[in-house]
């Protein structure tokens, strides 16, 4: 994601360390780093969650107000996802409007949500046509050492999980929480020449070649995916890629959903 | 995906509704070599879509601060025309346009011999005329044959091409009604000679072996679409060829 220079020497330790399966942080090549989830950081908002992945660090809120539904949609509450990396979380990350890195990271994490159907949008509907819920998710990068992606969809997903709709300031009767359909997951492994990586650290996404991201809910449904960096893969890549991201979407569905039963 | 509807997008005889098999493309048109100006160029015809692509480069890369000292970088520019959709489109970069013009010179970067042109630009502009469902797919095609109409080193051409599932049926390329209706949609971009596969997007609610459905009839339509590149380009090269020797004719014809 980042584009300053890595040297020669750093990738070829990090590959040869991968050719003994082993990584540089003592890792198996098919670990997450630790995953820690806080519910509930942020009072103001009704919903939110900081995740921790290994050092990574991103803080997921939700915002909930009234207002119209989309004409194509008027049975549907409105949702929207934003990322913005901040400068405090990387030095290569500037100020300013969101580039293409954090577009991406957005919208890639916005299809999980709403492929996945965490929520039923349905469910968000007032009156048909005239009133509904609309829902920010805003995904604030803190601290950025490699795969924005899981843990991004980590907080997004617990955010909402923990969001209690704000019916009572509306006038729409008590507070409840907002129903949860799903539970989808995203897990990112990275291609280092030829060997693949879950949950690439930072160094391990500078020298990676190619990244896929698989979104899978419980079922074990694919739901959304995502090619990135500049190498390819090749199909039996990509399938095993598949595999791996059922098994490790459960482990981490597991996290996520003790998680937020904690948190209450 | 996944507007909900009563809409039936596979019929009795499991023909889709604009009379496609399942596993059959639109119809596609390809033409090398189509604008003045740029160094190279391509006209895509894809079902209803009609998308033109211009290359320009290699040529110093601007600003300054993005030139590599290593190799050429490659800005693609994924543009829809604000008539190209029912409803006007605003003019200008949206996030769908951004995120698709990142993946799409991602998908180039492992083709394109970059590291020949070190500090340079390659720039890659796709103007999506009239849209109709596959757009980004149809777009990377003609980048690829434009690219190569350019002179641009490359390792092979790139295809793109979609398959998704509409009505429980995986079906490949999505037409209209079937990427408003469907239930998912799986867009790829393959580099034919290796099989190795540089753009992979997906979305909506599939199976493990629909994806992968999906994906192998994805890889065999894209042997047909490879030789439609390539035959656009042997008959773009064919013409300048024929000019060329009418042109040394009339020279000769001079002399004696």
């Amino acid at each position: 994601m980042s584009q300053d220079v890595v040297s020669q020497i750093l990738k070829d330790y990090i590959y040869k360390t991968l050719t003994e399966k082993k990584r540089i942080d003592g890792r198996g090549l098919l670990e997450y780093r630790k995953i820690d989830i806080q519910t509930g950081f942020i009072e103001v908002a009704e919903g939110s969650a900081r995740v921790k992945l290994g050092n990574t660090d991103v803080l997921a809120g939700v915002k909930m107000s009234i207002g119209e539904p989309f004409p194509d949609t008027p049975e549907s509450g409105v949702m929207t996802t934003n990322a913005e990396l901040i400068p405090m979380a990387s030095p290569t990350f500037e100020a300013g409007p969101p580039d293409e890195n954090s577009i991406e990271l957005s919208r890639v994490v916005d299809r999980g949500l709403r492929e996945g159907q965490v929520v039923d949008l349905s469910d968000l509907c007032i009156e048909p046509g005239e009133k509904v819920w609309v829902m920010f998710i805003d995904l604030h990068i803190l601290d950025y050492d490699g795969n924005l992606f899981d843990a991004s969809a980590m907080a997004a997903v617990a955010a909402l999980a923990s969001t209690k709709v704000p019916a009572s300031q509306y006038e729409l009767g008590d507070d409840y929480p907002l129903p949860i359909k799903n539970w989808p997951v995203m897990t990112t492994f990275a291609k280092i020449k030829d060997i693949i990586v879950l949950d690439p650290g930072l160094d391990e996404e500078r020298v990676a070649d190619a990244r896929l991201s698989v979104y899978t809910d419980q079922d074990g449904h694919i739901r959304a995916m995502q090619k990135g960096l500049n190498g390819g893969f090749s199909y039996d890549e990509v399938k095993e890629i598949v595999r791996l991201s059922k098994e490790k979407g459960k482990e981490v569905r597991k996290i996520l959903m003790d998680a937020v039963k904690g948190g209450e | 995906m996944g507007m909900k509807s009563d809409i039936k997008l596979i019929d009795e005889n499991g023909l889709r509704i604009d009379g496609r098999k399942p596993d059959e493309l639109r119809p596609i048109k390809i033409e090398a070599g189509v604008l003045k100006r740029a160094d190279g160029s391509a006209y895509v015809e894809w079902g209803k879509n009609k998308i033109l692509a211009a290359v320009y480069g290699p040529r110093e890369a601007h600003p300054r601060h993005l030139q590599d000292s290593t190799k050429a970088i490659i800005q693609c520019r994924y543009n829809m025309a604000p008539f190209s959709v029912s409803d006007r489109k605003r003019p200008g970069p949206d996030r769908r346009s951004v995120e698709i013009s990142k993946i799409i010179s991602e998908a180039f970067e492992s083709v394109i011999m970059t590291e020949l042109f070190p500090r340079s630009s390659i720039d890659v502009f796709i103007e999506v005329l009239q849209a109709n469902a596959g757009t980004r797919c149809a777009g990377i095609t003609a980048a690829a044959v434009a690219l190569a109409d350019a002179g641009v080193p490359m390792k092979d051409l790139v295809v793109g091409v979609a398959a998704g599932k509409v009505d429980d049926t995986v079906v490949l390329d999505l037409g209209k009604e079937e990427d408003n209706y469907g239930q998912a949609d799986v867009p790829m971009a393959i580099v034919p000679r290796t099989g190795d596969i540089v753009l992979l997007q997906m979305d909506g609610d599939m199976t493990e072996e629909e994806l992968f459905k999906a994906m192998d009839m994805s890889m065999e339509a894209a042997k047909y679409i490879y030789e439609l590149q390539k035959d656009a380009l042997r008959r773009r090269y064919a013409v300048i060829a024929q000019e060329e020797k009418e042109e040394i004719e009339s020279i000769e014809e001079g002399i004696e």
